[in-house]
């Protein structure tokens, strides 16, 4: 119980800096990147709740993360809904999402359920096209609320996903330190063993996909109002799922700490790539990385450091 | 009717093969039960289909005054009923402790402290408690054939099924594994052995029932059983 002091102790400090950053006023480019970056420590962590913990690999992350920008964009061209209501709207739609998913899992495993969630972010990207209420194919500009609650609209932003970030990471560590994490770890390790030694694998199985789906549609929601520009492309990136998977592996899968490693360290780089070289060089950048760590360490970076520790 | 475990006319198919086909089986409390049958028999599936792996398609299971025919596995682990597997399927992410905390805490409800000091007497009885804190990878095959045994004691079974528990194992090893079974059946286990090494049976069993194509060809004592000609024709034809 202590523990969880600290732990609540420690986020709220982190929102504190947050909005200490947030009033420096420093150059707005570095509150736009921040805000990405923290946005990958979101859907990484995320991520990694069905990825590392449960080991069911999720391509589709562009369809979670999409549809809590989705559901925003809906609510703000239908009742102009706040942003808190967004974000929880957001996460609530791709939660259902999750759950739906989870269900897939009674007949698909491994690589199977992997191709089932590719071709989900396929078939929802279509659907959105077709709908002209939230653009359809051409987009939607989304004008921001005017007077954020403090600040500019941007250093608003950045907090608010500092504070989404220290929720996620606080979800994942709960997670994985409770009963269900180690639940998880052994359907992970053989889900039919597991099954045989009590596990309810179902049921946590809908819960891993549940909460992660959650997550990655609060990661969504904020996004129509930072782009201001909504349209399928930009929502349904590909970089999403590569990265959502990529910097978790990077960090370390095991650990809630590996995906904020690995977030932060292939976020910066894809910033700094893009600011300084060409935005293109962002995919480059993860695709050589990745190559380079699934080769030398598969554990992540987390393994890394674990296995020189013991030598 | 005095009995433990219930299997009544139960049938599994796989599409146009019957694995098993309309069985009746009752297992004692208490009993030490041998299940023996050439490969094929449908020994494994019978298994598959009582510890919950395996949905049936006709026919009822009882366990201790349960009907767990449409039970899930984990719930059916939680009455008593644990299995250890042919191929051993230990979680190779964990430690051997850590592998036992799983069945502690899911199927014998134990709080995390607790666990370890049950965990540690568990390999203490039997014999791993040195390598309590190595992963799977680095066990020998009897040690990993006792892990597997470990962790189905730490789910905390009233019936136990050893699902050919000693193949592979030389002689020595196999009276080890015996010892360890009857000294659970002292505890008042009821235990199921499937195996193929007859010298183990044998002596294991109180009872035996032989399956062949599915169904029942003999019951009875070892040595009614090695007497009966039905089983030598199973095993080695006319």
């Amino acid at each position: 119980m202590r523990r969880t002091g600290v732990v609540l102790v420690v986020g709220l400090l982190v929102v504190a800096a947050g909005m200490l950053v947030a009033s420096l006023r420093v150059n707005p480019y570095f509150y736009f990147a921040a805000y990405v970056i923290l946005q990958y420590v979101v859907i990484a962590s995320a991520w990694n709740i069905l990825g590392g913990y449960a080991g069911y690999v999720n391509f589709g992350t562009p369809a979670f993360f999409a549809l809590g920008a989705y559901t925003a964009v809906f609510l703000i061209q239908s009742v102009r809904a706040p942003l808190p209501v967004l974000i929880l709207a957001g996460g609530l739609v791709s939660a259902l999402l999750g759950l739906g998913i989870g269900y897939l899992t009674l007949r698909l495993r491994g690589v199977f359920f992997s191709i089932a969630t590719l071709a989900l972010s396929i078939v929802l990207q279509t659907v959105i096209i077709n709908w002209e209420f939230v653009g359809g194919s051409r987009g939607l500009s989304v004008i921001r609320p005017s007077g954020p609650p403090f600040g500019n609209y941007v250093t608003f932003l950045f907090t608010v996903m500092v504070f989404l970030a220290v929720v996620a990471v606080t979800t994942a560590r709960f997670i994985e330190r409770s009963w269900i994490g180690r639940g998880l770890a052994a359907l992970r390790d053989n889900e039919e063993a597991a099954e045989c030694m009590g596990v309810p694998t179902l049921r946590l199985k809908l819960f891993a996909t549940t909460v992660s789906g959650f997550l990655l549609g609060v990661a969504g929601a904020p996004f129509p109002y930072y782009v201001t520009f909504v349209d399928p492309n930009s929502a349904f990136s590909l970089d999403y799922a590569v990265n959502a998977l990529a910097m978790p592996m990077i960090g370390g899968t095991t650990s809630w700490v590996g995906p904020i490693i690995g977030a932060v360290l292939l976020g910066t780089a894809q910033q700094l790539a893009t600011v300084t070289i060409s935005s293109e060089m962002n995919l480059f950048i993860v695709g050589v990385v990745l190559v380079a760590f699934v080769v030398l360490a598969p554990e992540g970076i987390l393994g890394l450091v674990r296995r020189l520790r013991r030598h | 009717m005095n009995a433990i475990l219930e299997v009544e006319d139960l049938s599994k198919r796989f599409g146009g093969f019957t694995a098993v086909n309309r069985l009746t089986l009752h297992v004692k409390p208490g009993e030490r039960f041998g299940l023996i049958g050439p490969n094929g028999s449908g020994k494994t599936t019978l298994i598959n289909c009582v510890s919950g792996s395996l949905p049936v398609d006709g026919g009822r299971i009882r366990f201790d005054g349960h009907d767990i025919t449409n039970l899930p596995a984990h719930r059916r682990t939680r009455l008593g009923i644990v299995r250890s597997f042919q191929i051993p399927k230990p979680f190779t992410s964990m430690t051997v402790q850590e592998n036992l905390d799983i069945p502690l805490e899911y199927a014998a409800h134990r709080r995390s402290r607790e666990a370890d000091a049950d965990a540690a007497e568990i390999l203490r009885s039997i014999g791993l408690e040195s390598k309590a804190h190595l992963r799977p990878a680095g066990l020998t095959q009897i040690e990993m054939r006792k892990l597997e045994l470990a962790r189905a004691m730490a789910a905390r079974p009233k019936l136990l099924i050893s699902d050919e528990a000693m193949a592979g194992l030389s002689s020595a090893e196999v009276d080890d594994i015996l010892a360890i079974l009857f000294r659970l059946n002292e505890q008042g286990i009821t235990i199921i052995m499937i195996e193929h090494i007859m010298r183990a049976v044998m002596r294991f069993s109180e009872r035996i029932v032989v399956l062949d194509a599915g169904e029942r060809i003999a019951e009875g004592t070892p040595d009614q059983i090695v007497r009966d000609p039905a089983v030598e024709k199973a095993y080695l034809g006319e």
